[in-house]
């Protein structure tokens, strides 16, 4: 949705916004991408919902068949404590699909008011926290992950805190170039000369007209979520055992690869891991693809 | 020229004060008692106090920050908590063993990515471009640890064509030493790939587009010229700011690459510091790590300034 047409459509009947949103979601409906997206996401989110409770046998249930081989009676084989593989990859998604959709939201709502502040007061401000925003951009988030947990503790929270505070200068610099093309605009300028405080015309005025490009960024992080979790789970520093998280599946049995067999034990949870991060991925893109023409 | 790299030279140095900071804090909020800690519970409260003046610990923290950056500075980095040898001794020759796992990395993922971006611009929409840029968003956004296993299930299960540790035996020759680097820099090179590809091939499809580009075809400058002269040379110096901008990303990535591959690197120096709880060896490696990026940046910076006939002439970069 561009500019002109936001604000437009903010003075026409609240009839033509509901148009304009069902548009858009006529788009998306035609986008392969998209929809693509949305399967192989949904498809893990019935599983976080589901749990053990579908899988074809308990994830954390242990047996005498231990290293079976796949595409036997156990369709993905068994680890070394003869764990189901197959249902281990299908409950694995809970994990860090808990932390990661956290971490983006916690890092979405900062770095959408450091953005809306930054762009909407320019200046000193702005010059000041830009500056530090750049300068954050290029401190290695798993070495800073790493340090912090170190320090304070494993836990969901810190885990949550620290990806989250990380995202935020990240989140905010794309809302802020957002807010820099709306605020000369006649709908803001109208809000000023109707004496609006500052406040209300960046979260009421301002906001719902650059929903887009956050909800774009809002998908983009939710991937270097992921991404992130799993790194950590996979060091040890994330999502902690017994859980059959996915990363820590490929941490618990990386090992036996050296010995050049029992692959099966890594390669479907490391697919997996694959599999749900292209899937946000595809939705990003075609959320972008249609929201930002 | 000069405010240029003075500009990026200072951002530089916030981010490298902004790591010490975070790794200095962190190193502050250890748990406990860093004398009871070491001397263990049986030593008297006097013994623990005798310890802790000795570290200096019990001066205010704004003075222990400032004597941890000066002895740095001068490349004291303090003793290991753990290994009760100068973490320096420690983290060099891991820094070395890095670098060399680094370089091979970007041997490898610089040329071959440019050519991947450059041949998908040529190619704009076509099938080419699609599997190209496909390929290059799913290949940035899988974690390295995930390619790694992937590669190595090829590679080294499978095909049993290259080792799956990446330290060659003691005292092997150069080729045997990048024969054992290869995966591991595979791995990297798959991560980095997408972003320095997507870039390359969005700078050349602006030069494609651009004035210059239609004017030289109009005075009738053969194909492989325009695009040698004119496209590319426009092209990639984008390229190269964003090549510097992912040395970050690259060292994180080595920590989880290095502990895979069971690669003694500054990064599994690191993982192993934070799990014993080694906060002289963690701190300082983590600002190695600053120091790292702090030089890499300003070297592309450097290049990409000469390259650059705007920042050269004394314009402003953008």
């Amino acid at each position: 949705m561009n500019a002109a047409a936001a604000a437009e459509s903010s003075l026409q009947p609240p009839s033509e916004a509901s148009v304009a949103r069902h548009e858009t979601l006529l788009a998306l409906a035609r986008s392969k991408t998209f929809v693509v997206g949305i399967l192989i996401v949904g498809f893990w989110i019935f599983w976080v919902i589901a749990g053990s409770s579908l899988t074809p046998h308990d994830p954390l249930a242990q047996s005498p068949s231990v290293l079976a081989r796949p595409f036997g009676h156990y369709w993905f084989g068994t680890d070394t404590l003869g764990r189901d593989v197959f249902s281990r990859v299908l409950a694995g998604a809970r994990g860090v699909m808990t932390v990661a959709p956290l971490a983006m939201l916690l890092g979405v709502t900062g770095g959408t008011v450091l953005g809306l502040i930054t762009g909407y007061y320019r200046g000193v401000v702005d010059e000041g926290i830009s500056r530090v925003i750049d300068a954050f951009l290029a401190l290695p988030l798993i070495v800073i992950a790493v340090t912090v947990i170190t320090a304070v503790g494993q836990s969901t929270v810190t885990l949550v805190i620290v990806i989250g505070v990380v995202f935020m200068p990240l989140v905010a610099r794309t809302v802020r170039a957002a807010v820099l093309a709306e605020r000369d605009l006649d709908y803001v300028q109208a809000a000023k000369l109707r004496g609006e405080h500052a406040p209300y015309i960046m979260f009421v005025e301002i906001l719902p007209n650059i929903m887009g490009p956050i909800i774009v960024e809002a998908t983009v992080r939710l991937g270097y979520a992921i991404f992130a979790v799993a790194g950590l789970t996979f060091l040890g520093f994330g999502v902690q055992p017994p859980s059959p998280d996915w990363a820590l599946q490929i941490s618990e049995n990386y090992s036996l690869l050296a010995g050049g067999s029992y692959w099966w034990t890594v390669l479907f949870p490391a697919l997996a891991v694959a599999s749900l991060i292209v899937g946000v991925n595809l939705i990003a893109d075609g959320l972008r693809q249609v929201l930002d023409t | 020229m000069g405010r240029f790299l003075l500009k990026r030279f200072g951002l530089a140095l916030i981010t490298l004060f902004l790591l010490s900071v975070i790794a200095f804090s962190s190193a502050q909020l250890l748990p406990g008692n860093v004398g009871r800690n070491v001397l263990g519970g049986f030593a008297t409260p006097q013994a623990v106090a005798i310890y802790n003046r000795q570290l200096g610990l019990d001066r205010p923290v704004y003075v222990q920050y400032g004597s941890w950056i000066s002895h740095f500075a001068r490349g004291d980095l303090g003793e290991s908590l753990e290994y009760k040898v100068s973490v320096g001794s420690l983290l060099g020759p891991a820094l070395v063993n890095s670098l060399k796992l680094a370089a091979l990395a970007f041997l490898i993922c610089v040329p071959l990515s440019i050519l991947g971006g450059v041949t998908a611009a040529l190619r704009q929409n076509r099938f080419t471009d699609r599997a190209i840029t496909i390929t290059s968003l799913s290949l940035t956004s899988i974690p390295e640890f995930v390619t790694a296993i992937v590669l190595i299930v090829i590679f080294g299960v499978a095909l049993k064509w290259l080792p799956v540790t990446a330290q060659a035996p003691p005292g092997s020759g150069f080729f045997v030493q990048i024969k054992y680097l290869l995966l591991p820099a595979f791995a990297l090179t798959l991560v980095l790939f997408g972003y320095i590809a997507r870039m390359a091939r969005a700078g050349t499809i602006e030069a494609l587009d651009a004035d210059y580009t239609r004017t030289a075809y109009l005075k009738g400058v053969g194909k492989t010229t325009v695009i040698r002269k004119h496209v590319l040379r426009n092209s990639l110096l984008p390229t190269i700011a964003v090549i510097a901008t992912q040395t970050g990303y690259l060292i994180g990535g080595l920590v989880v690459i290095e502990k895979i591959f069971n690669y003694p690197g500054i990064g599994q120096r690191i993982y192993i510091a934070a799990q014993n709880k080694d906060f002289t060896m963690l701190e300082s490696g983590v600002l190695v790590i600053g120091v790292v990026y702090l030089v890499a940046t300003l070297i592309a910076d450097i290049l990409y300034s000469v390259l650059n006939p705007r920042v050269r002439l004394g314009g402003e970069a953008e």
